[in-house]
């Protein structure tokens, strides 16, 4: 064992060995987080939390047995376990990708150091940006939840694959409440970085302006509920692409669904022409970045919709083998307690030519969103709910209003799209939950883009 | 098990004037099927330590599941504890504590093959209606101990045990997609499948066919399942003592107040034998108790741990919850909402124009603290003259909690258990505002 407490190279590669399973993995973290939240003027919740654990997967004649746990030693013993469940379940053959085996020990790419600051620091500067958010007359009050993670994970495979990597994340939210007689708003932004404390230097803006929005929002009106013209603000457009069509890439989805084989074919028109979305961990330095997904596959960069045609999916080794694709790089464990299943990594739509004034100009009457509070999925249909909204009034933007949410259908709102911006943004805030797993942390990016027809609910 | 007392002993050395350890070990076997058949047979093991400190009046905290990892753990609580919140509480010392069984070890005994027929039982039942459909399902056994030790002489332990299965359908015509589901959860190795099975049929049976509607307000109906999903997500949480006490909640002030419908009552009871998010005390020590939150339209009650209790000058509740990773927070256990006089043949019966809601997604986003819901109706059907007369598509409803509730047009007669651990019946609004193509 290492000073880790994670077993040694040999100690794995003995464990894995010699079960005749199709396919054997042990993979094992260790992740230590500071996190520190406030409600009020109250600091709530100063903490040092670790996570360490371990598991092991095992894929006999297409069925799967896993087993995770806490305590590292009788490693085989696991395995063993979780060979015998896979031999339980499978009836059918097992179709994994192949890859190339990689042996590689993949170290921080620091730009500042969260775990140098001392927390006394981190907690003078959250107490800044409280104090900016209360002191906005009218704020009632606020939350702000800071965390950053250290995460190592280790991880070998029966077919000789050994692979250590670290990464940081550092997370925060910043959330002012305003009231009067009885009725509330809320105002808030969502922020992360990958291996980068800085941005939370300086935050003090920002704070101030959340705290004024939410106080805004108390005299804006609702919107109209109907069907508008919409344009989005890179944030939630990067939202927007993530829920509107990314989930809908992943091949688990698909795989074992011969209907759902015929909707998502390749060579399907999505869009129009001028639209180009991508996903990919190889994208550096974003929150979805990594070297290798959670089954040793090198991360690349994969084009979903190229010129408004589908073009390529995400996949795990046994989805890409099932349906005979090449691997992207997308099979993702949020921590030692779960499998790795399909998932996204840093989605974007392309950005194209216009500038912001062109995008609104046409408009008679529509709706401009931005900033995002969530969203969520069916496949089909879809929600994203934006942080603000205006309404667009003769090519301008207007008055300000409650915040807005927007649903869609993915076989009209993507072709829909008729305009996109000539700017780029990325939204690092947000993680995303599937299967129970959540927040894996993702990216999602996109230019200015305008939406004809959208519905638009009241609130 | 994880012997605390060195833990407190540790803790002590180094300073702490009170300390409380929690630690909770875990083991579930999840059985997974996916395209109709088979896929994946899971076992997990979870366990950790969370200790709190106060030391010279700061609360400190760490946690930890890596085993043997006391000396980190101790020091890190220490650590964080001149940065932390000002205590506002005292660990409890031993209290007497409701019988509240949640252990059944039948559960623990009961075999893997039992819960894989369990399974394709439910997928085979629910396809007999519709062959095409395409599902998804998990049935899960697990058990916990929980165990909490402080320095002031309290010492709980209890085990709890779990049951569940759920079973989700797709079906896709053309672009068109169908989401089904149900499921049902115990602490005792017997579900409700046949319940579970009728409410799929039913979903299948009144999607048959597709319906239009137009942005408009209507009268609109949620299911048990469809009030689950919508409503008690914005309205529980304004029974946070802690949103509360720090002016976030609608209702701050509203104590004693009539704020909803006279017939409208709800309570949450952490005392009701073998339901999961019962137990005989909270997650802090504190005794269960039933708390009515809302009687006859009138606040009863908010919900309090221990630090918010200190800090409202109120008395925990017993609603304490925690995870490893956090300091523990304000919970509801189990939701009843009382059954009303009419029965769902006759609230539809009663309507011209309008909505079921079975399903809204994404209605926990938005201004959920006060109050506001909103989403896309994943699952739903329109009324034309008194008949379900298809599901709707592309459609979004919207509202306020708190102010739907005070003018409920009927509420149903009959209650389900959603999820194991709500009881609710369907309840009726007057008009609220639907927006579609």
């Amino acid at each position: 064992m290492t000073e880790t407490g994670i077993p040694e190279r040999d100690e794995m590669e003995a464990a894995l060995t010699g079960h005749g399973a199709d396919y054997v993995e042990v993979r094992f973290d260790d992740t230590s987080t500071n996190r520190i939240v406030y409600r009020g003027r109250e600091l709530e919740e100063i903490g040092r939390t670790r996570s360490f654990g371990g598991n092991t997967r095992a894929l006999v004649k297409g069925g799967w047995g896993f087993v995770s746990f806490n305590e590292p030693s009788e490693l085989r013993k696991r395995v063993e376990e979780a060979v015998t469940a896979a031999r339980h379940v499978g009836r059918e053959t097992s179709a994994l990708a192949e890859v190339e085996p990689v042996v590689d020990s993949v170290n921080l790419s620091l730009k500042k150091d969260p775990r140098t600051v001392p927390l006394s620091i981190k907690k003078d500067m959250l107490d800044g940006y409280n104090e900016a958010m209360l002191a906005v007359d009218g704020v009632t009050s606020t939350n702000i939840v800071y965390a950053d993670g250290h995460k190592r994970v280790v991880f070998a495979s029966s077919e000789g694959s050994f692979i250590e990597q670290e990464r940081i994340d550092v997370v925060s939210r910043l959330a002012a409440t305003a009231r009067k007689n009885g009725d509330m708003q809320q105002s808030s932004m969502s922020l992360g970085a990958l291996n980068d404390f800085s941005y939370i230097d300086t935050l003090g803006e920002t704070a101030q302006h959340i705290g004024e929005r939410a106080v805004e929002l108390l005299s804006a009106p609702y919107v109209k509920a109907g069907t508008y013209p919409v344009v989005l603000d890179p944030i939630l457009a990067g939202v927007f692409c993530h829920e509107a069509f990314g989930h809908l890439s992943e091949s688990d989805f698909v795989y074992e669904n011969d209907r759902m084989k015929e909707i998502m074919v390749l060579g399907r028109q999505f869009g129009q022409p001028h639209l180009n979305i991508v996903d990919g961990a190889a994208v550096p330095d974003l929150r979805g970045s990594f070297k290798y997904d959670d089954e040793g596959v090198p991360a690349r960069k994969t084009d979903l919709i190229r010129d408004g045609i589908l073009v390529g999916r995400l996949h795990s080794r046994e989805t890409a083998g099932k349906m005979g694709e090449q691997l992207s790089g997308n099979a993702r464990a949020l921590d030692y307690r779960f499998p790795p299943i399909v998932r996204m990594t840093n989605t974007y739509i392309e950005p194209g030519d216009m500038t912001f004034e062109d995008v609104i100009a046409d408009i008679d009457e529509g709706v401009y969103a931005r900033n995002w509070f969530g969203g969520t999925t069916s496949m089909e249909m879809f929600t994203f709910s934006a942080g603000e909204a205006y309404m667009i009034r003769n090519g301008k933007v207007a008055e300000l209003l409650r915040p807005v949410k927007l649903t869609g259908n993915l076989f009209t709102t993507l072709m829909n799209i008729d305009a996109l911006g000539n700017d780029m943004d990325f939204n690092q805030g947000g993680g995303c939950g599937k299967a129970g797993q959540m927040p894996l942390p993702v990216s999602n990016g996109s230019p200015h883009i305008r939406i004809l027809d959208c519905v638009v609910g009241e609130r | 098990m994880t012997d605390l007392e060195p833990i407190l002993a540790a803790a002590h050395r180094l300073g702490a004037q009170q300390a409380e350890v929690f630690a909770v070990e875990t083991e579930e076997t999840p059985v997974r099927f996916e395209a109709n058949r088979l896929k994946e047979i899971n076992a997990r093991q979870t366990s950790g330590v969370a200790l709190r400190v106060i030391v010279d009046g700061r609360i400190g905290f760490a946690s930890s599941t890596k085993p043997g990892d006391v000396a980190e753990l101790v020091t890190a609580a220490i650590e964080t504890a001149p940065f932390g919140p000002e205590a506002h509480l005292d660990f409890p010392k031993d209290g007497q504590a409701p019988a509240v069984d949640v252990f059944d070890a039948a559960v623990e005994s009961l075999p893997v093959d039992d819960m894989v027929h369990a399974g394709q039982s439910l997928i085979d039942a629910v396809r007999r209606e519709e062959p095409e459909l395409l599902c998804d399902a998990y049935v899960r056994r697990g058990s916990s101990t929980v165990t909490i030790a402080n320095s002031n002489g309290g010492n709980f332990n209890y085990r709890a045990t779990g049951y569940s299965a759920w079973v989700h359908g797709t079906l896709i015509r053309g672009t068109d997609m169908l989401f089904v589901g149900d499921g049902d959860a115990s602490c005792r190795p017997v579900l409700d499948f046949e319940g579970v099975e009728k409410s799929v049929i039913s979903q299948l049976e009144n999607s048959r066919r597709t319906a239009e509607v137009h942005t408009s307000e209507m009268p609109v109906i949620f299911t048990p399942n469809g009030v689950a999903s919508a409503l008690i997500g914005p309205l529980t949480m304004a029974f946070s003592g802690r949103l509360v006490h720090q002016a976030q909640s609608p209702l701050v002030g509203c104590l004693g107040k009539g704020m909803y419908d006279l017939r409208f009552s709800l309570v949450d009871d952490a005392t009701l034998s073998y339901r999961p998010g019962a137990r005989p005390f909270d997650d802090e020590g504190v005794a269960s108790r039933r708390v009515p939150l809302i009687e006859k339209g009138t606040v009863r009650s908010f919900l309090y741990d221990l630090q918010t209790a200190g800090l409202a000058k109120s008395e925990s509740t017993g609603s304490a919850e925690r995870s490893l990773a956090a300091q523990p927070s304000i919970s509801t256990s189990c939701l009843i909402i009382d059954e009303g006089e009419t029965s769902f043949e006759e609230m539809v019966r009663n309507i011209k124009t309008g909505l079921v809601v079975e399903e809204l997604m994404g209605a926990g986003q938005g201004n959920v603290i006060g109050g506001d819901f909103s989403g896309n109706v994943l699952l739903g059907y329109k009324i034309e003259d008194g008949e379900i007369t298809g599901r709707v598509k592309d459609t979004m409803v919207a509202g306020n909690v708190h102010e739907a509730l005070k003018r409920i047009a009927t509420i149903g007669s009959e209650t389900r258990w959603v999820g194991g651990s709500m009881r609710t019946p369907a309840l009726a609004f007057e008009a609220l505002t639907v927006s579609a193509k």
